[in-house]
């Protein structure tokens, strides 16, 4: 192909319209430009973004676990000091979200803070404050679980297919 | 079957080429921190600038720009011929509502990000066509309006990846007349909608990357230009990612453009400091940078013809949920202070 940064002199003759489809056709085959695209893209940092999940994620299951034997401490039996964990927990959640820092927690952290029970309090608050402005109908309750609605769903299904599976082996 | 304005395949020479009499930007808390804060007129300190909503906080951002171009150019919204308008949000309601209370004869735009640019085009084209006098091209974004209807709500806990993009707040506005001090638009070569398969909406730099470059290399064909004719080449929001991608499709095809071009969402934010990942986007991107930072420098003469192309990812929720992938469009402006 000639030099085109030289100044150049009259308008090039155009090319037919089947020369332009041929040649948007060699230049873009996708999958030769998904692979240039590939190769300029940073690369997201999978150790240091693994790391931070790890202790995130860990140090909110270990609050969770210290508020679990202060319970059983207090005399809860097991089952009823883990209901008032969650509930604790799902408090923080929400509160942290509320005071807009869940989500700075959940940059650094990835699905260290989306996976325990924090995070799913954090996605049924976080739309619910974003649609307070439509309303407290159609904007608050119909939106709430958008997030976390299909968790529940596939949840409820997995659940009741297992409660099937053990009451068949039984 | 040859049109006289127009030279090449898709481009079109103005005979009167229209000026650009006036701009005016308004930008949020973000933006006026970055390194072209000291360029725009206003800055917000508050992303809801005082109102109950996002959505109400842009429109009125829009309003205020519109009506500060009109005041710098001393003119009164009765002078304006057409308002040119466009915005993110579904059914363009900043646009709308805006234009609802300016009452000015309005034609509504979607361009996606590169609606300042469409407008820009076509605003030209009523003026040097003899359809108006004044003509007022404008646009808008908003961080938190575009993520809550592309994404996730505001205060939702999620990672971004690098390729991701931050949505510029903020709107500016341009008023053109076909006489008067100021850059010229002399040409224009709109956009052709390219779709090269890349399906991830957090990645918009690779979608658009290929729309631009077409445009700038029919733009070169028609005109018989090359890089070397431009002191500046810029891009309304490739970002990172499709900056470094655009400067190699067009190495492939021969137009070295490693001088010269620039982006206008590299340039807004400041990459260490600000965690905007791959740069700026959205509609107030490309048009609070060419309003506020770029005009400044033709004014003052360090630019004397610059090629803007306005880019646009035209994507929707809906179609991505679909599995559709994105279409990128770019419309080119040559802008010259003659």
């Amino acid at each position: 192909m000639a030099d085109n940064n030289k100044q150049a002199g009259p308008p090039k003759k155009p090319l037919t319209l089947a020369e332009q489809v041929k040649q948007q056709k060699q230049t873009y085959d996708q999958q030769a430009y998904q692979r240039l695209a590939d190769s300029v893209k940073p690369r997201p940092r999978v150790v240091v973004n693994a790391l931070n999940a790890f202790w995130i994620g860990g140090s909110i299951s270990a609050l969770a676990q210290v508020i679990t034997l202060v319970f059983t401490s207090a005399g809860l039996n097991t089952r009823d000091a883990a209901s008032a964990t969650v509930i604790i927990m799902v408090f923080i959640g929400a509160f942290l979200t509320g005071l807009g820092i869940y989500d700075e927690i959940g940059k650094v952290a990835g699905a260290g803070s989306i996976i325990p029970i924090t995070g799913f309090a954090n996605s049924i608050v976080a739309p619910a404050m974003e649609y307070k402005r439509e309303g407290f109908v159609f904007g608050v309750a119909a939106r709430m679980f958008n997030i976390a609605g299909p968790v529940l769903v596939y949840g409820f299904i997995v659940s009741v297919l297992i409660g099937l599976i053990a009451y068949f082996l039984k | 079957m040859s049109a006289p304005k127009r030279v090449g395949q898709h481009t079109i020479q103005f005979a009167n080429p229209p000026v650009i009499v006036a701009t005016a930007t308004v930008v949020g808390p973000k933006e006026g921190e970055g390194p072209l804060g000291n360029t725009f007129d206003m800055v917000i300190d508050d992303s809801y600038f005082g109102e109950e909503t996002w959505e109400k906080a842009e429109r009125k951002m829009l309003e205020e720009a519109v009506k500060m171009v009109i005041a710098k150019a001393q003119l009164k919204p009765q002078d304006i011929d057409y308002l040119l308008a466009g915005d993110l949000l579904n059914q363009t309601i900043s646009a709308n509502y805006a234009a609802r209370s300016l009452g000015i004869p309005f034609l509504g735009l979607y361009g996606a990000c590169s609606t300042m640019y469409e407008g820009m085009a076509l605003a030209a084209m009523l003026i040097d066509g003899g359809f108006a006098h004044h003509v007022v091209a404008a646009c808008s974004s908003h961080y938190d309006t575009a993520e809550r209807q592309y994404r996730f709500p505001t205060e939702q806990g999620v990672q971004r990846p690098p390729t991701a993009q931050w949505t510029v707040t903020g709107a500016g506005a341009v008023l053109m007349a076909p006489a008067g001090n100021g850059p010229r638009i002399t040409h224009a070569t709109i956009g052709r909608v390219l779709d090269v398969g890349i399906k991830d909406p957090n990645d918009m730099g690779s979608a658009m990357a290929p729309a631009a470059v077409d445009t700038i290399v029919r733009h070169f064909q028609d005109t018989g230009r090359g890089p070397v004719d431009y002191d500046l080449i810029i891009t309304g929001d490739l970002g990172r990612v499709g900056h470094e991608i655009a400067t190699k499709l067009l190495g492939e095809q021969k137009y070295d453009v490693s001088k010269n071009y620039s982006d206008c969402g590299i340039l807004i934010f400041d990459h260490e400091r600000q965690d905007t990942h791959a740069g700026g986007s959205g509609c107030a991107c490309s048009a609070v940078v060419f309003a506020g930072h770029l005009m400044g420098k033709l004014n003052d003469g360090t630019y004397k013809r610059i090629l803007g192309v306005g880019t646009g990812a035209l994507l929707s929720p809906t179609a991505t949920q679909q599995g559709e992938s994105i279409p990128g469009i770019g419309h080119g402006v040559v802008i010259e202070k003659l």
